[in-house]
């Protein structure tokens, strides 16, 4: 599992005088989901390209399965799909799979057993212009797929799905992962990347500005508390804890960075203080909150994406 | 690039604009070859006219067909040949198709060189469906018009398929670049229509009046397609029922010279820039 699939380093890409891609090193381990968060514009995608030798890096390296990038024993060995589908509109489902299977040298029955990972079989006679987008995805993993590669490459993968579709396609990254292969998944959706990845890549202005497990990025949890009044509520939570942090929360309450199971503690000290306790929950940080503090000393570049596209 | 080529052949002899293209050439090619000159041809005999139907039946002859197939080439075949290339290299870009075929490991020139050599088999195909097209228009018209069939030789035939195989090759590489160049369907199909439609004649026809210019045209991809087609015996441009395109400016080994010199640059440049360029 801690073998690592996919190293990069200082991995760098400029337009002009513009960095899409900025020092980045990253690693991807064998066997794990591993979420490339960062909002519209970050540099995900241009990333991904590098990593698959289809843009050249200005400067720094990657080894993708202990290959250069791009290199022909490289690529059969990873299926990707970057910047949506793109497939021939007037070929079928299956013919266009059979066309890149041909490219490889693969069979019609692995074309087969593509289309019914990715639930098409049903539907693959068809044309690819009367898919709908989500199909158009799906088939977009079932080509990732030709050739049974160790690594999977998905580029926003549920980008424009209805939340159906989104929650299809997170299952179908599962199921894969659970195969055993390495799922490399870039994503601008917090939630998503909470749900399903191992661990997390966070890039922002062409940085990756950390790289860990979800849970370690979310942190310790924490309680809230919501009493009247407030400042006493405050110095009685303070004595019966002793030495934790405590907030003032935005809405006027507290947040007490504890264990959840301290609770039933807290509130017995509150109410024999005489204090109200209106309302007491626990508390876990959001990856969209981790994001945020991450994120909120940068100042926008010019022609990135506003925070507010970052979405749950 | 053999599994490459059969990649692309799939994909290609599915594509409707494929046969769609192929179709309207063979229907051109037969209509401007044969029926609109047998037309003349009944015309001019009912007519009494016997001078200009005698003149009419070298071309609408079996032992013409070789010259007449290469006849249309020059300007319409290789205008429709262009099209069918640049479509199906600057599509690619367009659908994102060759991302996603980069991606699945072919290396780049491998993947470009299927598509080059799978347009190639389409264009042979292309030739041999014109060859039987004329063989048998030629002898409808000759048998209705109860006339000799007399039937080419080998070497004639060969003449002609493999001068009309080289005018399209070439011009089959000229749209294949250019759409890969400019990485875009409709871009390509302009820009090369523009250059094989418009410039090439517009300079032809300035040409003798700016000395310099004169021995540049000479040496333009249309004028060594036009003057194989001349040198394979069609009738000129400027002489009576000449097909438009087809010249006699340079003589046949000059012209076969500079159009597998023509194809192999473009083939070369379309390679230069799928490997170097990011995808």
């Amino acid at each position: 599992m801690n073998e690592p699939i996919m190293v990069t380093d200082e991995l760098t890409k400029r337009y002009g005088r513009h960095t899409a891609v900025d020092a980045v090193s990253l690693t991807v381990r064998r066997g794990e989901i591993y979420g490339f968060l960062g909002p519209n514009g970050a540099g995900k995608t241009t990333t991904l390209r590098m990593l698959l030798g289809l843009v050249r890096p200005t400067g720094g390296s990657a080894r993708v399965l202990g290959g250069r990038p791009g290199d022909p024993s490289v690529l059969r060995r990873v299926g990707a799909l970057v910047e949506g589908p793109g497939f021939y509109p007037y070929l079928s489902g299956r013919d266009n799979l059979r066309v890149l299977a041909s490219y490889n040298r693969l069979t019609g029955t692995d074309v087969e057993q593509a289309l019914e990972q990715v639930d098409l079989s049903a539907r693959a006679g068809d044309a690819f212009k009367s898919y709908s987008l989500g199909m158009k995805q799906r088939l977009g993993v079932a080509a990732a797929l030709l050739g049974e590669p160790d690594l999977l490459i998905l580029d926003e993968p549920t980008n424009g799905l209805d939340p159906n579709g989104m929650a299809d396609m997170r299952e179908l990254v599962r199921r894969l992962a659970g195969q055993g292969r390495t799922v490399l998944l870039s994503s601008h959706l917090l939630g998503e990347v909470q749900q399903i990845c191992d661990r997390v890549g966070v890039i922002d202005g062409g940085r990756l500005l950390t790289e860990s497990t979800v849970a370690e990025l979310r942190g310790a949890s924490s309680l809230f508390v919501h009493a009247e009044p407030v400042m006493r509520a405050e110095q009685v939570i303070g004595s019966t804890l002793g030495a934790v942090e405590i907030r003032r929360a935005a809405d006027g309450g507290l947040q007490v960075v504890t264990e959840p199971d301290r609770s039933p503690e807290i509130v017995r000290a509150l109410v024999q203080a005489g204090i109200e306790v209106h309302e007491i929950r626990s508390v876990e940080r959001t990856l969209e909150e981790v994001f945020f503090e991450m994120t909120a000393h940068r100042e926008p570049a010019a022609g990135r994406a506003p925070r507010e596209e970052m979405a749950r | 690039m053999i599994a490459s080529t059969r990649a692309e052949l799939l994909r290609l002899s599915k594509w409707p604009v494929t046969w769609v293209i192929t179709g309207v050439w063979l229907t051109l090619n037969v209509s401007f070859g044969y029926v609109f000159d047998y037309l003349s041809y009944r015309d001019a005999v009912s007519g009494g006219n016997q001078q200009v139907a005698t003149a009419l039946l070298p071309q609408l002859s079996l032992a013409g067909v070789p010259s007449t197939m290469v006849a249309g080439l020059p300007m319409f075949g290789s205008a429709l040949v262009l099209i069918l290339a640049a479509l199906s290299t600057g599509s690619g870009y367009g659908w994102n198709t060759w991302r996603t075929v980069f991606t699945q490991g072919p290396r780049r020139l491998s993947a470009l060189g299927g598509t080059m050599l799978a347009l190639a088999v389409l264009l042979a195909i292309l030739a041999v469906l014109t060859l039987l097209a004329d063989l048998a228009a030629s002898s409808i018209v000759m048998t209705v018009a109860s006339q000799d069939l007399t039937w080419p030789g080998l070497g004639a035939l060969a003449e002609g398929l493999g001068g009309a195989l080289l005018i399209v090759a070439t011009w089959g590489a000229a749209g294949a670049m250019i759409g890969v160049v400019a990485r875009s369907p409709a871009l390509a199909v302009g820009l090369g229509l523009v250059w094989g439609l418009v410039v090439e004649n517009l300079l032809r026809g300035v040409a003798s009046a700016l000395g310099p210019l004169e021995s540049v045209t000479h040496v333009l991809p249309g004028t060594a397609a036009g003057s194989l087609a001349g040198a394979l015996g069609a009738a000129t441009e400027s002489e009576a029922g000449g097909a438009p395109g087809v010249l006699n400016t340079l003589t046949g080994v000059e012209s076969i010279t500079l159009l597998a010199v023509y194809l192999v640059v473009f083939a070369m440049s379309a390679a230069i820039v799928v490997s170097r360029r990011d995808a």
